[in-house]
């Protein structure tokens, strides 16, 4: 008992840490000036809220960091792949606008997913979103309703983006 | 051709695609027949071709960029003059602009969503390719 409590307190203390590095990184970035004045005012700034608001990121702390990294890898390929399907869904869209009406097929499907946590269901809608000729209405419960621009689009609907998010966080 | 005139091109390149992409949207806008798919066009034609304007400047940034490492040697003040390249701060602009095209990633795609539920939930009818083809109104209705 005393042993896992004493894990997950240095689980709480890396994920600190991590947050602190973040921000840190991006206010490097978003102000351009690395002499020491502007690097302590960085510093004291994201202490105070990594100190303050630190609930706010990452609200399960119990996965170990090493899998955190993994998955912002896995996250990383997913985003590749993600912005080839926004390529492909704006020719889609670039063609559909060049034809006309006579080429669309309108409708509304329903579609069941497994993804359990909020974050992936997020992911899995803005990703319905980005590819080709889909996007997302409602979701109620497990089921996603898609607005669908085409057959071929609603057909594009095959789980395939699903298994893909699945994997991530797996 | 120099370095500084491939890049050139290069970002030119991109920024035209971007802009024909934005045309392909604004033309979808005016033709498609009611308020969803007008937000599809709306809602995707904008994404890629923001993320390519967007990429075409920060491409137009490394025109100077020294690619071939060559005043690179193993010290920290050539490291610097390297990565920042005088007062350019090269580095740090393709970054910044990188995090605008997560930000447009990110935020696009939620806002298009968040309107086709606020016109759904608005009531506003969408046009179907046959009658019985929305199944968010057969669930609901039952």
């Amino acid at each position: 008992m005393e042993k896992s409590e004493s894990k997950s307190n240095s689980r709480k203390g890396g994920y600190l840490l991590l947050i602190f590095a973040l921000l840190m990184i991006t206010w490097m970035v978003f102000s351009g000036y690395f002499d020491w004045f502007h690097l302590t005012l960085g510093a004291i700034s994201c202490g105070i809220v990594t100190w303050m608001s630190a609930d706010m990121l990452f609200a399960n702390r119990t996965t170990s960091l090493l899998k955190r990294v993994v998955q912002a890898v896995r996250m990383f390929f997913y985003f590749i792949w993600l912005v080839w399907q926004i390529v492909l869904s704006n020719i889609h869209l670039l063609k559909l606008a060049f034809a006309g009406q006579r080429a669309l097929q309108l409708q509304v499907v329903s579609y069941e997913t497994k993804l359990e946590s909020d974050f992936e269901k997020f992911l899995l809608a803005n990703s319905i979103t980005l590819t080709p000729g889909t996007v997302t209405m409602k979701i109620i419960g497990q089921t996603f309703y898609v607005h669908a621009i085409s057959d071929v689009a609603a057909k594009g609907l095959d789980g395939e983006m699903e298994r893909r998010i699945a994997k991530i966080f797996a | 051709m120099d370095q500084a005139g491939i890049i050139t091109i290069i970002s030119v390149a991109l920024i035209a695609l971007g802009l024909l992409f934005f045309l392909g949207a604004a033309i979808g806008l005016f033709r498609f027949p009611d308020f969803y798919a007008r937000m599809h066009a709306a809602g995707k034609g904008d994404t890629l071709s923001s993320l390519l304007v967007v990429l075409g400047f920060a491409v137009y940034q490394l025109h100077d960029f020294d690619f071939t490492f060559s005043t690179l040697e193993f010290n920290l003040q050539s490291w610097k003059a390297w990565m920042f390249h005088g007062d350019g701060l090269i580095i740090l602009i393709v970054l910044k602009l990188i995090a605008i095209c997560a930000f447009i990633m990110i935020t696009s795609p939620t806002c298009t969503h968040a309107l086709m539920d606020a016109g759904w939930e608005d009531g506003i009818e969408p046009e179907l390719k046959e009658k019985g083809a929305n199944a968010l109104a057969k669930d609901i209705d039952g």
